[in-house]
């Protein structure tokens, strides 16, 4: 038996020397044992031979270095044989660590997620008390933790309280920062950490009140805060009144009969309900109500995944309106119609024709927008023609009170809002069409058709007949 | 009225806050108090620094500026007609606690939350100046998380966006209509309008490509909302719609699912029972799988009886049991999209599955070692020592994995 002795229960430098040493000597996993000493620098129990120079070295993925710094922290009496174990298998087996399911591999990993485990409860669980010493405020805790993590979670308080003068004391050892160095000191005990602190009684009052006794669920507690840290947890000492006392306090809230409801407010909240409900067949006589009404609008399903009903924009003494098919994913958020990318193609287009934006009122067929959630997204769905007929309502209040000498519909679904037929747009585009009270109306197709069209040529010269149609309505205006 | 001692008001405005199961303190800029007057830090995993014996996380400071409020929502122990004792903290009074508790590592940071009190806006206008004193005037760099008055002035919720992790505004019931009936002056059309305008400010506060100068912060840590399960009468599969829906239009990191719960003076139109924890969890569960396993909502309702999940087993498992014909899969050959099916197996477990099988060929103990149980995964598939043969479609094949109904507890009422 080979004996390498470490300076101390977390000296992975030792260990990793002494390890190296040991595998290049060829000492096998059974062979080889550690030991912590009182200092020293890594005697051995039979003097090993030094490697010589022209011995090849050999190394390891960092992957195992990583696993083994983590590992080495555990309580456990054989986790450096383990270790021992894993490097000398490292060398027939280089890509050994990537193998999970290998009973060394797993069981190492085990161990680092039990450390890990040990070193986030710490994060949690440790409790400052406030001092004070010659130089002021201090902060010091009494901590127990279930590894030796210590060193390991000291910088993160660094991180968190670099401002306070604080110890966290255990009986591995104590780390302290003094506002400007980390050190770490000998083990401690509980005697010399601060026995109270006055907030404390605050800290248990909201513990207390921030309970519901209503859904007592003490294993879910116990699995995520084991008993084992309980008793240096000031907030834990009433876990066992609180759990006695929630049947009771459960039983009394059900008990309770409820109020007598308050007629005044009961008054109020009927009017406010009977003002929001929406009625059938409510003609609007200007483009504000028409906007509170298409908010209430219940004639078809489509409000329910909406974020709101998007009314038309645009002067109420425009000759020419647009009608588009419905509003998208940007249009429904911002409660303003053509403002996503279809929307920008179109300006466009109206430029190009000479059309001032600010002139047309611009509207859509369907005034929600008909969508399928697909993860973080929305994809656009086309909509029913029984939707778009339900809608028609709010279009035909638009015309009533915009009174429009042209109307532009983009693509199939605002044709046939606008129509009330099924119209092949490609067929009927660019002739104007007779609407009865006056208003001629004019097919084209939908910006976002120009989007899809994966060609640039074909791009352009779509574009160009959009542009054609704008200008050929402009010209009946 | 008589001045109420701090503990007082921490006991009433704790107690009015704890019906929102929000408590997350992840996700948010990683962030240290290096070179800072005060402190604070924010490491990318939430801390829960405690739990209470309902099995919940207490890893922030929640609390109610007030529990003064002028909505009636049944639902609510807060609402106007409702008897609880009232208080109001002041701006200080909370920014005190927060740092005294968070010197003594209690907490992650603030939750704060507010009865509306006057306005929308002057309630918002409070709740981001305790935000604000904690940030410019302690530099505290620790979590906040500010609840979204729905109808406060947009303005105001940039201002929010700029000093807190996260924002919220809740939803609370699946259903509109129910939302009408139980919370007449709520309206779910201006809170979803919140919902978007958080996630278009959020947007915009992303860094282009191109940007010279970064714009301003916006909640870092995005939006959650929660629903309140069994107090409106809406099946499973409605609340799973309603979640996609809002995962979709908004960008929400969380919907929070909150049993509906006794409450102290409660109102007589909601149902008086034990909270519905089991139907919880499953909802949960169901919650998982649409953001992180590939299902959708209607899919996940496949399996539903009446729209209500199966409280006896998981989603998954449940999912699985009905489509039996798309097993058993090989472990070592199906894609990752295809074993995030298997029952029993999760995300860890079928990553581990993948990167291991380039080295192994897998057997079933292998697999047994890479996941939490291997009996509920046995039936669904292959390795290279075991196939199931008739087990996938065996009759009892859910009386053999789903562990026999164990003896209802006794109910408490």
């Amino acid at each position: 038996m080979r004996v390498a002795v470490l300076d101390g229960e977390t000296d992975f430098d030792g260990w990793r020397t002494a390890a190296r040493a040991l595998r290049m000597a060829g000492v096998p996993p059974g062979q080889a044992a550690f030991r912590i000493g009182s200092g020293g620098d890594g005697l051995f129990d039979e003097s090993l031979p030094l490697p010589a120079a022209d011995q090849a070295s050999f190394s390891v993925p960092k992957s195992f270095i990583d696993l083994a710094r983590d590992v080495i922290l555990h309580r456990s009496e054989d986790r450096l044989d383990l270790l021992y174990r894993l490097l000398c298998r490292l060398g027939d087996e280089p890509e050994l660590m990537k193998v999970v399911t290998d009973a060394d591999v797993a069981e190492a990993f085990e161990r680092a997620k039990n450390v890990s485990r040990a070193s986030h409860k710490m994060k949690a669980f440790v409790r400052f008390r406030q001092a004070a010493d010659d130089n002021g405020e201090r902060w010091v805790a009494w901590f127990e933790p279930a590894h030796r993590v210590l060193e390991k979670t000291a910088p993160f308080f660094v991180r968190r309280f670099p401002t306070m003068r604080w110890s966290v004391l255990t009986p591995d050892g104590c780390a302290a920062w003094d506002g400007e160095t980390l050190s770490f000191e000998p083990p401690a005990t509980r005697d010399m950490a601060p026995a109270e602190d006055e907030v404390e009684d605050f800290w248990k009052t909201y513990y207390a009140s921030t309970f519901n006794p209503a859904r007592l669920k003490t294993k879910a507690m116990q699995s995520e805060m084991p008993k084992r840290y309980w008793k240096n947890l000031p907030e834990a000492a009433l876990i066992p009144e609180l759990v006695a006392q929630a049947a009771v306090r459960t039983e009394a809230m059900v008990a309770t009969p409820a109020p007598e409801p308050n007629a005044r407010l009961a008054k109020t909240l009927s009017r406010i309900n009977r003002d929001r409900a929406f009625e059938e067949g409510f003609k609007p006589s200007n483009l504000t109500e028409l906007d509170q009404a298409v908010q209430a609008c219940r004639r078809c399903p489509l409000w329910r995944d909406a974020t709101q009903g998007v009314c038309g924009e645009g002067p109420r003494s425009a000759r020419l309106m647009i009608v588009g098919e419905q509003p998208g994913d940007q249009e429904d958020l911002a409660g303003r119609p053509f403002v996503g990318p279809a929307g920008q193609v179109l300006d466009a287009a109206l430029a190009e024709a000479g059309i001032e934006r600010e002139d047309v009122f611009v509207t859509n067929a369907v005034k929600h927008f008909k969508h399928e959630p697909q993860g973080k997204r929305r994809l656009h769905k086309t909509p029913t023609a029984g939707e778009v007929s339900a809608c028609r309502w709010w279009l035909d209040a638009e015309r009533r009170l915009v009174k429009p000498k042209v109307i532009v519909t983009l693509g199939g679904t605002a044709a046939l809002g606008l129509l009330g037929r099924k119209v092949a747009v490609t067929k009927e585009r660019g002739q104007a069409v007779e609407l009865g009270d006056g208003a001629k109306a004019l097919l084209t197709v939908h910006p976002s058709y120009l989007l899809r069209i994966p060609d640039e040529a074909g791009k352009t010269a779509e574009r160009e007949r959009f542009v054609k149609d704008l200008k050929r309505a402009k010209a009946l205006l | 009225m008589a001045q109420l001692d701090l503990r007082r008001k921490l006991s009433i405005l704790a107690d009015a806050a704890k019906y929102d199961a929000s408590c997350a303190s992840s996700g948010t800029s990683k962030r240290d108090s290096f070179g800072g007057k005060g402190v604070g830090s924010t490491e990318g995993m939430g801390i829960c620094h405690a739990y209470t014996p309902d099995g919940r996380c207490v890893s922030l400071l929640k609390v109610l500026l007030t529990n003064f409020c002028i909505y009636d929502c049944a639902y609510c122990i807060n609402r106007a007609s409702s008897n609880v004792p009232r208080a109001r903290f002041a701006v200080d009074e909370v920014v005190g606690l927060t740092l005294n508790f968070y010197k003594r590592n209690y907490i992650e940071g603030l939750f704060l939350s507010s009865g509306i009190i006057r306005s929308g806006d002057y309630t918002m206008e409070q709740l981001v100046r305790v935000a604000k004193t904690l940030r410019t005037e302690h530099d505290f760099r620790g979590y906040i998380h500010l609840k979204l008055i729905p109808e406060a002035d947009p303005k105001l919720v940039e201002e929010a966006g700029l000093y807190a992790d996260r924002l919220s505004a809740n939803i609370e019931l699946p259903r509109d209509e129910a939302l009408r009936r139980l919370a007449p002056q709520k309206d779910a059309g201006v809170i979803k309008k919140a919902m978007g305008q958080v996630r278009l400010a959020a947007e915009a506060a992303k860094p282009g490509k191109r940007d010279r100068v970064k714009p301003p912060r916006f909640a870092p840590a995005g939006q959650s909302t929660q629903l309140i399960v069994g107090a409106d009468g809406s099946p499973d599969t409605e609340i799973m719609a309603r979640s996609a829906s809002l995962y979709g239009g908004y960008g929400l990191r969380r919907v929070y699912y909150s049993a509906f719960s006794p409450i102290p003076d409660s109102s007589s139109v909601l149902p008086l029972e034990k909270p519905p924890l089991m139907r919880e969890h499953r909802l949960y569960q169901a919650d998982w799988l649409m953001r992180f396993y590939g299902f959708s909502a209607p899919e996940i309702g496949e399996a539903a009886t009446n729209g209500m999940l199966d409280l006896a087993i998981d989603p998954k498992l449940a999912w699985a049991l009905n489509r039996r014909e798309l097993f058993p899969v090989d472990v070592n050959t199906a894609p990752r999209e295809v074993l995030l099916r298997v029952p029993g197996l999760g995300v860890k477990s079928v990553d581990r599955i993948l990167s291991v099988r380039r080295w192994r060929t897998l057997r079933l103990e292998d697999v047994a070692r890479l996941c939490r149980g291997v009996d509920k995964v046995r039936p669904f598939i292959v390795a290279l020592d075991w196939t199931p043969g008739g087990l996938t479609d065996a009759v009892d094949l859910r009386a053999r994995i789903a562990p026999d109904p164990k003896p209802v507890q006794m109910s408490l009422f």
